[in-house]
């Protein structure tokens, strides 16, 4: 039997001057995994937008939990989202999307 | 829980309300303490502002100077001036003269090096065992990280690379500053620590390098600076009343 690959959740926040789409946001993290870790790095990172918490102005986004510390990585060195100079905060980061949403409303 | 510290956020002082604002979001972003780099001849009451605001958003703060000395000489001169004044003393190593003697100086706290010039960075064998033999740790600084693109960063990355490698291999500890000159540029420990993987750092002893090392230089010298100080080892537990 093939084992389920684990997951991890981020909630993240952007700084930008105007706010941009939860897609502008993931494209600019995934080409900052492909500019530092290349298309191997990228694959393996398996980023995935799951839900845009707009009311908060947070988005979750997953990968696979090997890949957690490149995605960290990448996602501080974010600096340009949608042509605009930003930045990307992680919030926080859990195996389920229950103890994400627990983790930032305590903080 | 581990206590995090930004030894180089270079907030513009001049600027009060982004000072402050740069302040607040370092707090926000769990740090404990920040570190500002300050002009030499700033006056007692300036730094005292800058520390009363640092506490009212529960923030330690530390004054930081940064010395550019063109030899070991004007360096000694330096410290010798200003060493008491300020709980954090960085060198810039722009020469190998004045590299060498900032490692081997035990008033000397962090030794920084030039990102854009590469030639300029002296720390090689020589120098971190020099440093390993005092108490000088290597800086490294995380906004031009951000900053640089392609063969910049490229190049920047391996020789980080390498100098974390010696700098572990004589025992010289690592502390890694923000070096943020504005908010957007300014990022959680965590991710620095993530960002430190790139240059082969274990996260562990990434996250002492934002906290344990910091942490350790500022209370090593606030004892120093304290009026109970006498020398390494001794002093006054007391004083007893005049008659």
């Amino acid at each position: 039997m093939i084992k389920r690959e684990k997951r991890r959740y981020l909630a993240l926040t952007v700084v930008t001057e105007q706010p941009p789409s939860e897609e502008a946001v993931l494209d600019a993290v995934q080409a900052s995994i492909h500019r530092l870790f290349g298309e191997y790095g990228a694959s393996r990172a398996n980023l995935r937008l799951i839900k845009n918490r707009t009311e908060k102005g947070q988005i979750v986004v997953c990968c696979s939990h090997k890949a957690l510390e490149q995605v960290r990585a990448a996602i501080a060195s974010t600096t340009v989202i949608d042509g605009k100079v930003g930045a990307v905060h992680m919030l926080g980061v859990s195996g389920t999307l229950k103890a994400l949403s627990k983790k930032t409303e305590t903080n | 829980m581990k206590r995090f510290a930004d030894l180089n956020l270079r907030a513009p002082i001049e600027d009060m309300n982004k000072t402050e604002n740069m302040v607040r979001k370092a707090s926000e972003l769990g740090y404990s303490l920040v570190a500002i780099p300050l002009p030499f001849n700033i006056a007692k009451e300036q730094i005292s502002q800058l520390r009363k605001l640092c506490s009212e958003e529960k923030l330690h703060f530390a004054a930081r100077v940064t010395f550019a000395p063109k030899s070991s000489n004007e360096l000694l001169q330096s410290l010798r001036r200003y060493r008491r004044k300020f709980e954090v003393i960085a060198v810039r190593c722009d020469t190998k003269d004045v590299a060498r003697q900032a490692a081997k100086d035990r008033r000397v706290d962090l030794l920084q090096f030039s990102v854009t010039s590469l030639r300029k960075r002296f720390f090689d064998e020589a120098e971190a065992e020099l440093a390993s033999q005092a108490l000088a740790s290597l800086e490294i600084e995380l906004a031009p990280l951000l900053q640089l693109t392609s063969i910049s960063r490229v190049r920047l990355l391996s020789r980080l690379t390498r100098e974390v490698a010696t700098a572990t291999r004589f025992k010289v500890p690592v502390t890694v500053t923000s070096g943020a000159t504005e908010e957007l540029l300014m990022r959680g420990p965590h991710d620095y620590a993530a960002l430190t993987t790139l240059f082969d750092m274990r996260l562990s002893s990434a996250l002492g390098t934002l906290s344990d090392n910091p942490w350790g230089i500022v209370e090593r010298n606030r004892k120093k600076l304290s009026a109970d100080y006498v020398a390494p080892g001794i002093r006054v537990v007391g004083r007893l009343a005049d008659d």
